[in-house]
């Protein structure tokens, strides 16, 4: 209740549109993934593209409260949020079963010598 | 080129150094594999499909799609009939690669009626026809400025609108996205359809600027 004056939702309806021309499509190969993930898993049905819309907003309005700037350039984090928490309400993954696969990731990363290809074990 | 394999100073040693194992890449790509990873074992996700994703959004899937059918609509009336009154059939005549069968409208721009397009929600985007959605679309000042102050909008956009052409906002859903028919610029009656869709830009279909010969 006592949050710092965080307010960028009403502050954008005043602020300039930031454009960059011939910008690339994504900043990192991670975001491309993980909309593709969002693709994937409504043509297997698993929620809609209403469902995805919703929690896409969900996910903006969230990070908003938060203090992001929402200026584009977080979307693909907001996509991330998104994802998680739709895998969850689905029941298609915990968030403990999340984390344990991103703790394998992170050990298969820190055993893997450079060059050789990174699998999980 | 080949001199900087040679050199020795530290800031290579460093580098060096750190590669001992893989790098460890930044937090949401590590989410992201672990989604992968977890969706791929339980079968709802594969692997090659997502990689065939990526690059279709990394090097094929452009605005060319949305051009073709702008083209195609300006040279052929009866086509510009049927897309008007049904979007997303005509668009599904073109075949064209990645369409998803989203729900479209098609939305006539003329000399009294300029349309704008856009997501307040999120960021809802014909995706197979324009490709990825720029930034600024993403971003909270085009979200929330393109309802209240549309012609302040497309002025910072470099389009300065008659006072008597009047905008429409459309505010796209997960259901129904919009694709923005500029008009057919003048001085382009000598050219054909392949040529026309080189003159269609992105920004024109979603209603911030128009085309240009």
């Amino acid at each position: 209740m006592n949050q710092p004056e965080a307010k960028p939702c009403a502050d954008a309806a005043l602020q300039p549109i930031r454009r960059v021309e011939g910008e690339p499509l994504f900043a990192e190969p991670w975001e491309a993934q993980a909309l593709a993930l969002a693709v994937a898993l409504q043509q297997a049905g698993c929620f809609t593209a209403v469902e995805w819309a919703d929690a896409l907003g969900v996910a903006i309005k969230r990070a908003q409260a938060g203090g992001d700037p929402d200026d584009g350039s977080s979307y693909y984090l907001h996509v991330l949020d998104a994802l998680e928490r739709l895998v969850q309400e689905k029941k298609i993954a915990s968030a403990d079963l999340l984390a344990a696969k991103k703790a394998a990731w992170v050990d298969a990363y820190e055993h893997t010598p450079h060059g050789k290809p990174v699998e999980l074990r | 080129m080949s001199q900087h394999s040679h050199s020795h100073d530290d800031s290579v040693e460093m580098a060096r150094h750190h590669h001992i194992h893989a790098d460890l890449p930044p937090d949401p790509a590590l989410r992201v594999k672990a989604l992968e990873s977890l969706l791929t074992d339980k079968g709802l996700v594969d692997p090659a499909t997502i990689d065939a994703w990526v690059e279709t959004y990394e090097s094929r899937i452009g605005p060319r799609n949305g051009a073709k059918v702008v083209a195609k609509a300006w040279v052929d009336p009866d086509y510009k009939q049927r897309l008007l009154s049904d979007a997303t059939t005509a668009i599904a005549e073109l075949d064209l690669l990645g369409s998803q069968g989203q729900h479209m409208v098609a939305l006539e721009n003329t000399p009294g009626i300029h349309n704008l397009v856009v997501c307040t929600l999120c960021s809802c985007y014909p995706l197979p026809l324009l490709g990825l959605p720029p930034t600024w679309y993403k971003s909270a000042p085009y979200r929330s400025r393109a309802v209240l102050d549309p012609r302040g909008v497309l002025r910072e956009f470099g389009l300065d609108l008659p006072e008597h052409v009047k905008i429409r906002v459309w505010d796209s859903t997960a259901e129904v996205r919009y694709l923005v028919l500029p008009e057919r610029p003048a001085g382009t009656e000598h050219l054909n359809e392949a040529q026309l869709a080189t003159l269609v830009t992105r920004n024109a279909m979603i209603g911030v600027a128009k085309v240009t010969a």
